[in-house]
């Protein structure tokens, strides 16, 4: 019936697509900066940006200090800056503390070093059980933690996007900085992982 | 949604691509330049977000509710009309209109910062502080599972915009923003799954915030006495 037609009943492709043709034809929008954002965040920033402000972090003392006092700064250092990282913070694990980063609110993630966020950390499970359970959901992520060890789950409810410095794995001593960032996953930079030594 | 129960277990997908489909790309990059067209904050949108009715909510994924919350917003602010919008969907999208688009225009984001006199912070570093119990009917970022509770200051992050206001245009409200660290067993209950010394540091800003007097002790602690020396 059409008085119970509205916008939502058609499928996001095809209200998108009528969207951007009508914020074309009013001239709010160019679909060639369009574009541009899209190949943005689909090719150039992503979880590698982090990886690399981890790998400078494990091997050089001095940015590791002005990581943790300053992470906005300090990530500035290397080129990365943008929306979702305006207020960057960085916690480090330690053999005593993990930390975990969540959004119950929304999904808010810090774009700059992560790029967007992957859908399990959008998901419902994952919003609300991190907070409630987070040794659990960190289960699911095949990550047991000692009793002993802290836990430490950060909350992005206002705009402080965290990045967590995960824990260099023994056996990487000889790494370049390099190698080291590509041993660097998103997950534990999240804090849902741990970072492996590549095997010998 | 912090502290809900019955969504199961966190799924993770192997070599997850950034877009699952060619409507999320566009509906990602769209919605920054729609919310700048319509003068739309960062509060505004997330609130739009939240009026999503709570069954559609659940039922959408991440760019479904992004497109729905910018939809709302377009027609609510007039730069579009529900009208203009299902027609366009009725029609076929000549391809040509959008190859020959002008330029992007509108006015700039909104500051997200204050400009000058920063209010002074009401607490400083250690100070022990409960949760407002604010239920309020429009925008807030005070989680539900946080209100009424005991925790400490763990860091103040300094003036931030007070979304509460600034989501429906009511001023700015500048204040200060803090990390407060609240203990797993204060949040949860003695669960098995909160372990004592386990905490979920939780970023609220001043007015959701009230003083606990230091020389009162915290409820959780006083229960737990009162529970092991059998008194009551």
């Amino acid at each position: 019936m059409s008085d119970h037609h509205n916008t939502d009943d058609s499928g996001p492709a095809a209200r998108v697509k009528a969207l951007e043709a009508l914020l074309t034809e009013k001239g709010l929008i160019d679909p060639g900066a369009i574009d541009a954002i899209v190949d943005t965040y689909e090719t150039r920033v992503g979880p590698r940006n982090g990886a690399r402000v981890v790998a400078k972090a494990w091997t050089d003392p001095a940015y590791r200090k002005r990581l943790i006092a300053d992470a906005t700064s300090a990530v500035a250092e290397l080129g990365f800056a943008g929306p979702e990282g305006g207020h960057l913070v960085a916690v480090e694990n330690t053999e005593r503390v993990h930390n975990l980063v969540v959004c119950t609110l929304c999904s808010c993630y810090p774009w700059p070093v992560l790029g967007l966020p992957p859908v399990w950390y959008k998901s419902f499970a994952y919003r609300s059980r991190a907070v409630s359970d987070p040794r659990g959901v960190l289960e699911d992520f095949g990550l047991e933690l000692p009793r002993e060890v802290e836990v430490r789950v950060w909350d992005s409810s206002a705009e402080i996007r965290y990045l967590v410095i995960p824990q260099r794995p023994k056996g990487t001593a000889r790494m370049s900085e390099d190698e080291l960032a590509a041993i660097v996953t998103r997950d534990s930079m999240v804090g849902v992982a741990k970072v492996e030594a590549p095997r010998a | 949604m912090g502290g809900m129960d019955g969504f199961g277990p966190v799924v993770r997908e192997q070599n997850e691509p950034v877009f699952h489909a060619d409507w999320e790309r566009r509906a990602y990059a769209l919605v920054s330049f729609a919310i700048r067209a319509a003068n739309v904050n960062i509060d505004e949108f997330r609130h739009a977000i939240e009026r999503i009715p709570p069954a559609r909510y659940l039922a959408s994924n991440y760019y479904e509710r992004w497109l729905a919350a910018v939809e709302t917003l377009l027609v609510e602010h007039g730069v579009v009309t529900r009208e203009e919008l299902l027609a366009k969907q009725d029609a076929a999208i000549d391809p040509e209109l959008i190859a020959n688009a002008i330029a992007a225009r509108g006015p700039a984001p909104v500051k997200d910062k204050p400009g000058s006199k920063p209010p002074r912070a009401r607490f400083a570093k250690g100070a022990r502080v409960r949760a407002r119990n604010l239920n309020p009917a429009g925008h807030t970022r005070i989680p539900r599972y946080v209100r009424g509770k005991s925790g400490v200051i763990a860091r103040d992050w300094g003036v931030f915009v007070f979304p509460d206001t600034n989501a429906h245009h009511a001023g700015t409200k500048p204040q200060h923003c803090y990390s407060v660290a609240f203990d797993a067993r204060e949040l949860w209950g003695k669960s098995t799954k909160a372990h004592s010394g386990d905490r979920v540091y939780i970023d609220l800003w001043e007015d959701y915030l009230e003083p606990i007097a230091s020389n009162s002790k915290p409820k959780a602690a006083k229960r737990a006495k009162a529970h092991h020396t059998g008194r009551y």
